[in-house]
């Protein structure tokens, strides 16, 4: 019991890392790495946000969308599921950390559209998970988005400063970055 | 119920989406009312670390109203009275860049408070009205005197006086005013940064 959970936890967090592995969630990635602060906020507001939605989901679908014969509209319920939480998540972090809101600024309400949240939800009906599974997943999805997004922005902080060629500098070399990051994660690739 | 949803799926599509929706909405409601903030936070937290001399320096009419404009973007430089102390309090409360003071909109000065020479005083009044912070005692045709404890030294009773009897003199340091030098701002994380890589090259 103790085992499969861990087992989820790690293959969602390193072996199948959701923005180096499954490329998703990459808007959030590129857009909010550039300081170390700012990136550890929305991973913050982006563990709480995902946890949530991915046990919202699951409690929609299982209690909601299929004693009804519903399950044709599990997409669009479960982009519902996420508004809510994600405004929820803003009237929250409004009114107990100003500073952390003024810093998210667009980015909190992005959450909505970051692409992880909806996946993880969709996957854990493919992977038929129960409740306690959904919320362990999501958890693990979001620290794996949490971490690699904390480690992207402190090399980005470096590069900052960095003798970067003209042409390569910016995005450009985020984006190099990136895809040797994923490379270094495809290592992980049959841990579990 | 579920019999009859379930024969009718169109029904039940509407009933589920609608219920949903009504749901998170009344959910989103109680939030709404549970967690109001009363205006921008941000705001007093940057009037707090603005020096409330008042002084319209910065082109606003006041401290306030120039933490609203800090809180909506605009550069946290143009505060003369506030210094580098005060730009860099601000940098780091709102995560932005620490820069030089704006010399468009003056120098950083010692504290100095106004000193009216009494007996040149024709007590016009009109450094009273300049006063924004109602430290100026003094009634029409009598002498005027300073109230040192309130004076935040803006310098703007200066200009209107008509005999030219205010003086601002810098502020006699006491037990109550006096405070480290602090050093002179210290090399950026950054430069270090830079200058190791020139050196490694």
């Amino acid at each position: 019991m103790l085992a499969d959970y861990s087992v989820l936890l790690i293959g969602a967090i390193l072996v199948n890392n959701f923005v180096l592995v499954q490329f998703l969630g990459l808007c959030p990635f590129m857009g909010v790495s550039n300081k170390l602060e700012t990136a550890m906020g929305m991973s913050m507001a982006t563990t709480f946000v995902l946890t949530l939605a991915s046990a919202c989901s699951n409690l929609t679908y299982h209690f909601l969308l299929e004693p009804l014969g519903l399950e044709y509209l599990k997409t669009i319920s479960f982009i519902l599921v996420i508004a809510v939480v994600v405004q929820f998540t803003e009237m929250v972090v409004r009114k107990t950390s100003p500073l952390l809101y003024q810093v998210l600024g667009v980015y909190l309400p992005l959450i909505t559209t970051n692409c992880a949240v909806l996946g993880v939800a969709l996957l854990n009906l493919n992977k038929d998970h129960n409740f306690l599974q959904s919320l362990f997943y999501g958890f693990g999805a979001a620290v794996g988005f949490s971490l690699v997004l904390v480690l992207f922005a402190a090399m980005r902080e470096r590069l900052a400063v960095a003798d970067v060629p003209a042409p390569f500098q910016g995005a450009a070399i985020g984006m190099i970055t990136a895809g040797m990051m994923s490379l270094a994660f495809m290592g992980f690739a049959g841990l579990v | 119920m579920i019999e009859l949803l379930l024969q009718h799926p169109l029904l039940a599509a509407l009933i589920a989406l609608v219920g949903l929706g009504v749901a998170f909405g009344a959910l989103l409601g109680f939030a709404a009312v549970r967690f109001r903030t009363e205006g921008n936070p941000i705001v007093d937290q940057i009037n707090a670390i603005l020096p409330q001399t008042q002084c319209g320096q910065c082109g606003h009419p006041g401290c306030r109203p120039y933490a609203e404009a800090i809180a909506a973007g605009e550069d946290i430089n143009k505060c003369p009275p506030g210094g580098q102390a005060g730009i860099e309090a601000l940098a780091d409360l709102l995560d932005r860049e620490v820069i030089p003071l704006d010399a468009e909109h003056g120098e950083e000065k010692l504290p100095q408070v106004a000193y009216i020479r009494e007996d040149e005083c024709i007590g016009c009044t009109k450094c009273i009205q300049a006063c924004p912070v109602d430290a100026i005692l003094g009634a029409a045709k009598h002498m005027h005197t300073v109230i040192v404890s309130e004076c935040t030294g803006c310098d703007l009773c200066v200009e209107p006086c008509p005999v030219d009897c205010i003086d601002m003199i810098p502020q006699q340091q006491s037990l109550q005013t006096w405070h480290w030098q602090l050093p002179e701002s210290s090399p950026r994380s950054a430069d270090i940064i830079a200058t190791d890589a020139g050196e490694a090259a």
